[in-house]
């Protein structure tokens, strides 16, 4: 049996046109209990909208005891963050989209209650010592 | 309920808390067509139950003509898989993948191109399932291996056969695996980390 046959694209090549929306939200699952309203969102996330440069992977860390003058959305946040969380797992824990999430990362930041830890990404300049941390690491699982 | 209440918010359990130590992350995302095991590899070697995080696109922000309806602005939800992988008490690696659309990842800004790297999980059953996302890969230069999730039923071909059919570069690994087991994606991150390696060592990783 031959298998069927892919055609090499190259780095900058036109993309072809993106897919069309899924016409409805699947039921049931996961879209349960996540925010639907982006009045909703605009309200717990400000109404600046400015966000830091924040990466799903970027580390999020309180920096000190919760101030009482914090929203009850911005306590649970730093509640979570006591040892460092991603933003990616502060999303999922909180049910909110990763956009929403920085933004509301992005005040705490601003107030100077959260710290973030910036990832390590692909550079022009391989960084081998990270590469070989990360084979290290995983030959021990 | 837009944000959930406090006091029932499930966060991470008391061994999921990262050290205080943990400086940095970096990542993997995990690609390929739907159904090919991609959530089931997340899952094989997180040292956490997989969470799902989301993001929410407009149709007008993603450039999709609107030949779908006349509502030009409907929202599109993206839904991401990952676990995660202490690698030392400073650094945790992160892995994504996806439970299906996987063509609307590529317009979730940042998540390749800060990723070390991707795996392409493919079904040889449905080998042209993931054409389309090894397609996208290449186009924005981001590095790859190809894993062959090993279905008993699905039909065996030579690792060249394959490399033909995918039309690879001669250098992307390509390795078969079993994604249910810790062992077999654990050595298939280890193949991805070794060709990013020999291609730091080249100069070639961009």
């Amino acid at each position: 049996m031959t298998p069927p046959q892919r055609k090499r694209r190259h780095p900058g090549q036109e993309p072809p046109p993106p897919p069309p929306p899924p016409r409805a939200a699947e039921p049931g699952g996961e879209e349960q209990g996540r925010p639907k309203n982006p009045e909703r969102l605009y309200v717990i996330t400000g109404p600046d909208g400015a966000r830091a440069e924040l990466d799903l992977v970027t580390l999020i860390v309180a920096r000190e005891e919760i101030p009482p003058s914090v929203t009850p959305e911005q306590a649970t946040l730093l509640r979570l963050c006591t040892s460092p969380l991603s933003v990616a797992e502060l999303s999922a824990y909180l049910g909110l989209p990763f956009s929403a999430m920085t933004v509301l990362i992005t005040e705490l930041i601003t107030a100077g209650l959260v710290q973030a830890r910036a990832p390590i990404v692909r550079q022009a300049l391989p960084d081998r010592s990270i590469l070989e941390a990360v084979m290290h690491g995983l030959q021990k699982l | 309920m837009d944000f959930k209440s406090s006091d029932t918010i499930p966060g991470p359990r008391t061994e999921d808390h990262l050290p205080q130590t943990a400086q940095a992350a970096v990542k993997i995302v995990i690609v390929g067509g739907f159904g090919v095991g991609k959530t089931t590899m997340v899952g094989s070697v997180s040292e956490i139950r997989p969470l799902t995080t989301e993001e929410t696109m407009t149709q007008a922000g993603v450039g999709v003509d609107d030949n779908y309806g006349s509502d030009s602005k409907t929202a599109t939800t993206v839904a991401m898989d990952f676990g995660r992988i202490s690698i030392t008490d400073r650094l945790v690696l992160y892995l994504f993948g996806t439970p299906g659309q996987e063509r609307f990842w590529f317009l979730w800004n940042g998540l390749f191109e800060g990723a070390l790297g991707a795996v392409v999980l493919v079904d040889t059953r449905r080998l042209e399932v993931s054409f389309d996302v090894i397609g996208r890969l290449e186009e924005r230069g981001v590095p790859f291996a190809v894993a062959v999730n090993s279905f008993p039923d699905a039909p065996r071909y030579p690792v060249e056969e394959l490399r033909t059919a995918l039309d690879l570069a001669p250098d992307i690994p390509i390795v078969e695996c079993d994604a249910r087991r810790r062992s077999s994606s654990r050595d298939v991150l280890m193949t991805l980390m070794r060709f990013l390696h020999s291609l730091a060592m080249t100069g070639a990783l961009v």
